[in-house]
């Protein structure tokens, strides 16, 4: 360690961006030690600052390792530094000698967004295996690399008392930990052991009290191998669990939820397994093992998608209960070797060729996981759509006549926080998902064919960089499903977690929570508030009452928007707004539109043809709605001969297609929808985007013609649809030929995977080629695809390929959902625009 | 910065979103739409921003379904007035002429009172047919002395033809409140039960099908009936009935709205208990609605204290017109304001007051 070198100057570096709870003071003080530089480091409301002084070489060196090569877990915004002071040698007294961190400043408006909630790391997972050390098997077991972080923050700085560890005292070996710069717990705020943290207790419903972290373990997992239903108090909230290959107990667990098709996810032990039941690229299997512990949808390997609940893999698990506490997977290889693969029973997926599995997101997961030695469902604690539980009473009497027993523990939970959800493959272009993966300087970004369906857990409240700053703090309210909530300052947007669906009123509460939250961590009240242009959404009726100034931002606008910030871009591009209904200002649902767009302003320059919704939100529950509504518009002449298939109740919802009432809507989500009904594959949906999806699953069977091109399958034209048509300027894309295809496929018998295939391949080229027409028109180089229709990894494949062959830069989502949850983030993007000034 | 601040700064937050809350919706239109007409939020903003503004006092300021006046004898005279645009002016179970004369005397029992008296005016176009006025009046008679009440006063205006749609009718009502009656939203209480008098959505399901114009065969008819024998019965029985209402334009899930807000209340209503016709029910489904924002013109909706709900929902079902009367749900303290419907899988919808028209929400 070199002393003071004659030449020493004074710095003082402000680290700003996700730098606590992320292990960042004893980094810098390991690495000031090592460059041999005096001063001190601490957490402030800005971000981390560092007093340092040495060599300007040294200090050079030190800013340049904090941008280029932060913890694994930080996310650097902006490294400052303030002009050195050349001082003499010795310092002043208080920089004197050696480097040390000190306790947290707490002064003044904070700045910093709390770290998003992170998986158990390797040092913290060989402990936890490990006979000799103090935390075997301990499920808390946490270091400044991993644990929960978000999900038990109160306010901020995070320091543990602000945390809902607080009423946790630390035993003196705990605390010796945390007071030692150079132990991996050195201000590990929810550092604990079995002697002073948390502790697991097991509740069976009308039976005895499990209040022994051990004694909670194992009857959970003897019930879990026995075929029964347990909560399990996670990361974020309450999971509903069970054994994923025992068809009797999904099949049990999907009646007490009342959830009929929607898929259920996996928890597995490692990345073994995952390879096992799903194809992995290394993008995925980064992903799945990523300390953010997100759902990973993966393609299942067609051996695994096999239902049988075989007899040797029962005995397998029979032999395991017997020899007490398994460990390891062991178990589960028993009876794989015989089946070949732990078959996944087919009612936690049902007719999709996808699996969504997770690794433990916590210690506890993976003690769980391992123990019972075989995949578990791990679903989230609610009812049917309600939000998830995460307390304790509110689990017990919502949660409890669903289950078996309920594995909890004393570690509140002050955000509930759903499971982040990421899809891999399906994205030939090069997409990369920030924050996922392997990380890769500069920008902290990581490759991998990834896009974020669901951000949350792991993900949330990471700031999100907006290509513009804003003059004015923005509270960006989102949409109606999928709500989240979006709090933008300067050129930084904290997104919430996932909310869910506003109309619940469970959903709602934790909707205006988590505008308290948020503006609370970021020490922010907003100054104006962005909503939907839709008056009936809850969240603007919410925004419209908050008695702030009110700014609307056009749905599929914010799509485009969200989009434009996942790239970083701000510049017009033709954007294509895909998804299932957003409210258009001309009266009529929008959801297939091609719109010339910035962050700032947004022109429609085409769109889908517009047919009836017929019934409004019955024709999105009934997709053979959107058949006759299709069949109506296209082939009117053949409605009596094929409406009949339809549905019974054909007649009475024809004759609402030209009712004045009834919406008029040019929907690419509902089109997906009809095509569905009308190839037989789906009449009506238990859940959101349920038809269009089971369409995809059986495009996929058929590969993506290599030849397909732009111009063959479908029109476009200007003012099409003749005198129906309201605005002559509009481009406008007509399906009909594809309708003709699906009906004629249909009564040919033609395999429905081709049909699928065909109308996906058909409907790509035709929006790609308005797309290209209209940019072409308006000199625009580069499009974004954005909206829920952007996550079908097929359509949006072709498109993108067509496009891209067009000479279009082609811009779509990687960090940001497509869906309904990016809306906020774009509204906030648009509003800064507006407001503020290119940042 | 202390804890204690901090909490004080979320609840801050918290309270200004409250405060924002309880304001009536401003009016920020330009001209009238016909979602000022539907009952919902516009039609809110419209009465308070031009009539409450322009006419306001201590009597019309609850906005009740009709003003309650105190003579100087003592005696509560209550007054109401309504006016009827239906189309069809025929329809299954009725006409505007059955409606004028029910929609005011219904209003009156909402206060409880006695109805006595009704006015009656006509808007006419030029080229209505006399037969057809002959058929209202007749209809009209017949609906009064059902109701027990004497048309005293009238008036008749022609206008030429395309200023108006067939025939509007207005009719005002006087009434008496017996004394030691007192029922207001004021009075309700958490705990409470809310009951409602029959089947729901009938009456604007009939209108919608009777226009002829949906594929829609249904044995559908109005409900429109005069509830004043129907409320006393109630009141009679259960005399610590809090509120009524006739839930008309809006539906059930519009006039809870309504109480909720003037009551500080939330009022949670049970899915699986709601009342209402198979019939209805698969119309509703097949045209997109949700009944309980469908009109009534012969339905109560009352909140009665949990003592008296048995003994109140005996007395309702054994009047002719409460024969399917159900206790719908309860009165609590929080969410305050809302209205939330339990469904039959067990989650908690919110029932928001519409805007306008119906859109669809979901993605």
């Amino acid at each position: 360690m070199a002393g003071l070198a004659p030449m020493a100057e004074a710095r003082r570096i402000t680290v700003t961006g996700t730098v606590q709870g992320v292990g960042f003071r004893p980094y810098v003080y390991r690495h000031a030690v090592e460059l041999g530089l005096a001063g001190e480091v601490s957490n402030g409301t800005e971000g981390v600052r560092i007093d340092a002084v040495g060599s300007p070489a040294a200090l050079d060196e030190l800013c340049r390792r904090l941008r280029e090569e932060p913890p694994p877990l930080a996310r650097v915004h902006e490294v400052r530094v303030e002009a050195g002071t050349a001082v003499p040698v010795g310092g002043s007294p208080r920089l004197g000698g050696g480097f040390r961190i000190v306790a947290s400043r707490d002064r003044g408006r904070p700045d910093v967004p709390v770290s998003a909630d992170v998986g158990p790391c390797d040092a913290c997972l060989a402990e936890l295996e490990d006979p000799a050390d103090r935390r075997f098997r301990y499920p808390f077991i946490n270091c400044t690399d991993c644990g929960p972080r978000y999900t038990i923050t109160r306010r901020v700085p995070y320091d543990r008392p602000w945390t809902t560890m607080a009423d946790f005292t630390m035993c003196e070996t705990c605390q010796a930990e945390y007071d030692d710069p150079s132990d991996r717990r050195f201000h590990a705020q929810p550092n604990a052991c079995p002697a002073c943290g948390p502790q697991l207790a097991l509740n069976v419903p009308g039976g005895a009290r499990e209040d022994t972290t051990p004694g909670a373990l194992n009857t959970a997992v003897r019930m879990l191998r026995d075929g029964r239903i347990v909560a399990v108090k996670g990361v974020g909230g309450f999971h509903l669990a069970c054994d994923a290959t025992d068809p009797a107990a999904v099949g049990e667990l999907r009646r007490r939820k009342a959830r009929d098709d929607k898929p259920f996810a996996v928890l597995v032990a490692d990345v073994a397994t995952a390879h096992r039941l799903c194809v992995l690229d290394d993008e995925a299997e980064a992903a799945i093992a990523a300390p953010q512990r997100p759902i990973v949808l993966a393609p299942r390997r067609s051996d695994s998608a096999v239902s049988r609940h075989a007899g040797d893999v029962a005995s397998g698990r029979g032999d395991d209960a017997a020899s007490g506490r398994a460990g390891d997977v062991a178990s589960g290889r028993a009876g794989d070797a015989a089946s070949g693969a732990a078959p996944i029973a087919h009612g936690v997926a049902p007719g999709l060729p996808e699996l969504g599995m997770m690794l433990p997101p916590s210690p506890l997961h993976h003690l769980l996981v391992r123990d019972v030695g075989l995949p578990l469902v791990l679903t989230s604690g609610n009812l049917s759509d309600e939000p998830i539980a995460y307390r304790d009473p509110d689990a017990f009497t919502r949660l409890g006549p669903l289950v078996d027993a309920v594995l909890t523990h004393d570690r509140p939970i002050h955000i509930r926080c759903d499971d982040s959800v990421v899809r891999a493959a399906g994205r030939p272009d090069d997409p990369t998902v920030r924050g996922l993966g392997r990380r890769e300087a500069p920008g902290g970004r990581a490759a991998g064919g990834l896009q974020v369906l669901r951000r949350s857990r792991g993900l949330a409240p990471e700031p999100v960089s907006l290509p513009v700053r804003t003059a004015v703090p923005i509270l960006a309210v989102g949409a109606e499903l999928k709500s989240t909530v979006a709090l933008a300052r300067a050129d930084q947007a904290v997104v919430s977690h996932h909310l869910g669906d506003l109309e619940h009123h469970a959903t709602y509460v934790a909707f205006v929570e988590a505008v308290a939250h948020l503006s609370h961590l970021a020490g922010t009240e907003p100054e104006l508030v962005v909503h939907d242009l839709h008056p009936q959404y809850l969240s603007t009726t919410y925004a419209l009452e908050l008695g702030l100034p009110t700014h609307g931002v056009q749905h599929h606008h914010a799509h485009i928007a969200s989009c434009l910030v996942d790239n970083g871009r701000d510049e017009p591009v033709l954007g294509v707004s895909f998804d299932g209904t957003g409210y258009g200002p001309d009266g009529t649902v929008w959801g297939g539109e091609f719109l010339v767009a910035d962050l700032r302003s947004s022109e429609r320059v085409g769109r889908l043809r517009q047919v009836a919704l017929p019934g409004g939100a019955a024709a999105i529950r009934e997709p053979w709605r959107m058949a006759l509504a299709w069949l109506a518009a296209t082939e009117p002449g053949r409605l009596a001969e094929l409406g009949p298939a339809l549905d019974r109740r054909w007649e009475a919802v024809a004759s609402l297609l030209d009712h004045p009432r009834t919406l008029r809507t040019s929907s690419a989500g509902r089109l997906f929808d009809a095509v569905a009904a009308l190839l037989g594959v789906r009449s009506t949906v238990t859940y959101e985007g349920q038809a269009a999806i089971e369409l995809e699953s059986l495009a996929r069977r058929v590969p993506i013609p290599a030849d397909a091109d732009v111009g063959s399958a479908s029109r476009t034209s200007r003012g099409a649809e003749g005198s129906t048509d309201p605005d002559p300027e509009l481009r406008v894309l007509d399906p009909a030929p594809l309708i003709a295809a699906a009906i004629r496929a249909r009564r040919s018998g033609e395999p429905l995977e081709h049909a699928a295939a065909d109308f996906h391949t058909g409907f790509a080229a035709a929006t790609a080629r308005l797309a290209l027409e209209a940019a072409e028109d308006r000199g625009l180089r580069a499009a974004a695809l954005s909206g829920g229709v952007f996550q079908n990894p097929r359509f949006s494949a072709e498109v993108a390929r067509h496009l891209r062959a067009g000479g279009l830069d082609v811009l779509t989502h990687r960090a940001i959902p497509p869906n309904d949850g990016g809306i906020s983030v774009g509204q906030a993007a648009v509003a800064a625009a507006r407001t503020g000034s290119a940042g | 910065m202390s804890a204690g601040q901090e909490v004080t700064r979320e609840q801050r937050v918290l309270d200004r979103i409250e405060a924002y809350r309880r304001r009536r919706p401003r009016l920020t239109d330009e001209v009238v739409t016909l979602a000022h007409g539907a009952g919902g939020k516009a039609s809110a903003a419209l009465t308070d921003a031009v009539f409450l503004e322009a006419f306001r006092n201590d009597a019309l300021a609850p906005l009740a379904d009709a003003a309650v006046l105190e003579l100087p004898n003592g005696e509560r005279l209550a007054f109401s007035t309504d006016s009827f645009v239906v189309n069809p002016w025929r329809f299954p179970g009725g006409s505007i002429g059955h409606l004028a004369v029910h929609g005011t005397v219904n209003d009156l029992v909402a206060v409880g009172a006695r109805p006595s008296w009704l006015s009656v005016g006509f808007v006419i176009e030029e080229g209505f047919a006399i037969a057809d006025l002959r058929t209202i009046a007749a209809d009209i008679a017949e609906a009064a002395e059902g109701a027990g009440v004497a048309i005293v006063t009238g008036d008749t205006k022609v206008v030429n033809r395309g200023a108006a749609d067939g025939v509007y009718v207005n009719t005002s009502g006087v009434g008496f409140v017996p004394t030691g009656r007192s029922l207001g939203a004021g009075r309700v209480r958490p705990g409470d039960v809310v009951l409602v008098s029959g089947t729901i959505a009938d009456h604007g399901t009939a209108v919608m099908l009777a226009r002829g114009d949906l594929a829609l065969e249904a044995d559908i008819a109005s409900d429109t009936a005069p509830l004043h024998d129907l409320a006393e019965a109630l009141l009679d029985a259960a005399p610590g009935t809090r509120w009524l209402r006739d839930p008309t334009r809006g539906g059930l899930g519009t006039v809870c709205n309504e109480l909720a807000q003037a009551a500080e209340v939330a009022v949670v209503l049970d899915e699986t208990r709601l009342p209402i016709r198979r019939e209805v029910n698969g119309a509703c489904d097949i045209l997109g609605i949700d009944p309980l924002y469908v009109a009534n013109e012969g339905k109560l909706v009352a909140v009665v204290p949990a003592e008296e709900a048995e003994v109140a929902l005996a007395a309702v079902r054994g009047h002719d017109l409460g024969r399917d009367a159900a206790l719908i749900g309860e009165i609590r303290d929080e969410p305050e304001r809302m209205v939330l419907l339990t469904t039959a899988v067990g989650g908690t919808r919110i029932v928001d007051m519409l805007v306008g028209d119906p859109l669809p929400r979901i993605c």
